[in-house]
């Protein structure tokens, strides 16, 4: 794995491309959370936290019946079944406390489908921090049952409604909100993306997963798996499973929705913060992404993928919204268990590509639970017969 | 040696008087007919912002011109183009964010800003530790790179801003983004001073200095100030005409006052 240094570089990627305002902020944050790190008493708190209030480690899965469908060996991390449904948690606890130990009463955060908003506003709650999340209005209108839960766990939640009103809208309007506040908020950036150090310090709070997967898979199989697989959208759950993976042999599969192929379709460009693939038209404007899932809605990705994409380490392809909405329905019914709408598309790669992996072992990260989803997708299918 | 911008800035501190540089964003409707206003009025020098999707550091305003402003299909060569036409006799310098720099490439994009008769660039989202590629294109073009200090920077960071800043030093109001407020930040006129004591170079107060009772105040320390939000306010409600009335207002306040 890279350690980024003093330039905050995954190769060509990465930087910190903030204004001046918020330069300080930036050094401040990556200097509390390398002393963080490196502090027993720091790591043995977050460990407790993640266990007793998480859940963790969170168990995997053998899919004994879409194996045998498919053709391969199929597990699952079960991220779903973590505290707030899906991993969002493991940074978000790994940062609040991170805030309250730089002394800072207050967070910000945004979302797309919510999931980040709402472990956000579940560990502002726990630690008692104020918090205030921004989402566009139209994950707002497709996602109501997340705002309701934010402001249930007693959040603000602000519609954002410049531009795309998704997910790349909100967090312009976080980081308004942080270059206004930054003397006594902190930023809880939800992926892998932003200035340094958040790509570097987000994957660290998620390399749980693939640390813990790493060590059940060996004691399941006794090797590792043949393909790691997890959907893309800034990257989070992907960077924080391959963490487990990238010096095995294990081939690395990050999905991405055909609608928000950053690495599939982007150039090199910088936004939000910092330099990696980004959809973009002729003039360097930032194209907006659309997908069915709101989680994924994003047009740039984290630099680690794009540094790892650039060295031919992981793989990013696309699938369809129909192949999703397909994957959605089989793996609840071959399983028992309703994917979010983001890990779908993992599973609809998955699938396509089985014929080419008989006999293959698959490690998937099931990152989220698709309770958020059942809304959207009843109003998609009409209704399950 | 001192670029066109910092030039004309200069001339008129020289002549104890206050500077005055208006933001206009490119592409809004009337923008070309705004900056011969701004010209003609009194300005020092004009900020062309040429609009961007994620326009991180502007408050509603300066994002609702910008989006409208797409919207009608400008993009940074459509604006050069038509600036290449413009002879206001003052220096214009663009607003961008980096994207657009680093699209287009540094050295293209600063060669093309030389072509069309922009003296200098402010890039907001690029700090002083990721501007190495762009200023040295830039400097080679002879693109002046205005640099930003923010009242966040600890003293030992705002002399290392300074010494990379060409044309002017662009002072921060206010912790924040860009747009009108009641009163002047007390931030503004603070870093200012802290600025002013560590350069030579023009240091000009912007990013909340919302009318001309404000931009008196920040020149009180300060060699005078650019004007964003509110200038665009006006040529949004009033147009071009609207726009010169105010410059002229905030003019005629900077050359009344007794420095």
């Amino acid at each position: 794995m890279v350690t980024p240094g003093a330039d905050g570089r995954f190769g060509e990627f990465g930087g910190r491309f903030v204004p001046e305002t918020l330069i300080p902020a930036c050094q401040e944050l990556e200097a509390a959370f390398v002393d963080a790190w490196a502090d027993p008493t720091f790591r043995k708190e977050l460990d407790e936290v993640l266990h007793e209030y998480a859940g963790r480690p969170s168990m995997i899965t053998e899919c004994h019946n879409l194996s045998e469908q498919l053709g391969i060996r199929l597990i699952l991390k079960r991220e779903d079944l973590n505290h707030t449904g899906s991993h969002k948690i493991n940074n978000v606890i790994g940062q609040t406390l991170l805030a309250k130990r730089m002394g800072k009463k207050r967070i910000v955060a945004e979302t797309g489908a919510g999931q980040h908003g709402v472990a956000s506003a579940t560990a502002a709650a726990l630690m008692g921090l104020e918090c205030k999340v921004y989402m566009g209005a139209v994950d707002v209108a497709r996602q109501e049952l997340n705002v309701f839960r934010m402001r249930l766990l007693g959040s603000e939640v602000e519609a954002v409604t410049s531009g795309s009103q998704t997910l790349k809208d909100a967090v312009n309007e976080a980081m308004r909100d942080w270059v206004a506040t930054v003397e006594s908020t902190h930023y809880c950036l939800g992926s892998v993306m932003g200035p340094h150090p958040y790509p570097y310090m987000v994957r660290q709070f998620h390399r749980v997963i693939g640390d813990e997967a790493y060590v059940q898979c060996n004691d399941l199989l006794g090797t590792n798996p043949d393909f790691v697989v997890a959907c893309v959208g800034g990257g989070s759950n992907a960077m924080g499973i391959f963490s487990g993976f990238v010096d095995t042999p294990a081939r690395l599969i990050g999905v991405e929705p055909a609608g928000g192929a950053a690495v599939g379709r982007g150039q090199p460009g910088v936004v939000h913060g910092m330099k990696s693939y980004l959809m973009q038209d002729e003039h360097g404007q930032v194209a907006e992404a659309h997908s069915i899932s709101a989680g994924l809605d994003y047009p740039g990705v984290g630099p680690e993928h794009s540094y790892l994409a650039s060295i031919g380490r992981s793989e990013y392809p696309t699938v369809t919204d129909d192949e999703v909405i397909s994957a959605f329905q089989v793996m609840s019914r071959a399983e028992g268990i309703i994917p979010a709408l983001e890990c779908a598309h993992a599973m609809a790669w998955i699938i396509r590509e089985a014929p080419k992996m008989q006999g293959k072992t698959v490690l998937m990260n099931l990152s989220g639970r698709g309770d958020k989803d059942v809304g959207q997708m009843m109003s998609i299918l009409g209704g399950v017969k | 040696m001192s670029g066109r911008l910092e030039t004309a800035l200069r001339a008129r501190i020289d002549a104890g008087g206050k500077c005055l540089v208006p933001y206009i964003t490119g592409g809004y409707p009337g923008w070309v007919e705004s900056i011969r206003a701004c010209a003609a009025n009194g300005a020092d020098a004009v900020e062309i912002g040429i609009p961007f999707s994620d326009p991180v550091m502007d408050g509603p305003i300066i994002q609702q011109a910008s989006q409208v402003s797409l919207d009608a299909g400008t993009t940074p060569l459509s604006i050069l183009h038509e600036v290449r036409t413009l002879d206001v006799g003052i220096p214009l310098a663009v607003m961008c964010y980096y994207n657009t720099v680093f699209h287009a490439g540094e050295k293209r994009f600063a060669s093309d800003l030389a072509a069309a008769g922009i003296s200098a660039a402010i890039v907001p989202d690029l700090p002083l530790e990721e501007s190495g590629p762009w200023t040295s294109a830039a400097d080679e073009a002879g693109i002046e790179t205005v640099m930003l200090a923010a009242p966040t920077a600890p003293d030992e960071r705002l002399p290392r801003v300074t010494e990379r800043a060409r044309g002017f030093v662009y002072s921060v109001g206010l912790l924040g983004v860009t747009g009108e407020r009641v009163t002047l930040a007390g931030t503004a006129t603070a870093l200012a001073a802290r600025v002013m004591k560590v350069t030579t170079k023009p240091v000009l107060v912007g990013v909340g200095v919302s009318n001309a009772e404000q931009a008196v105040e920040a020149s009180r320390v300060a060699d005078g100030v650019i004007m964003g939000a509110s200038v665009v306010r006006r040529m949004i409600e009033g147009g071009p005409d609207a726009v010169g009335a105010y410059v002229r207002e905030v003019r005629q306040a900077l050359d009344s006052t007794k420095w």
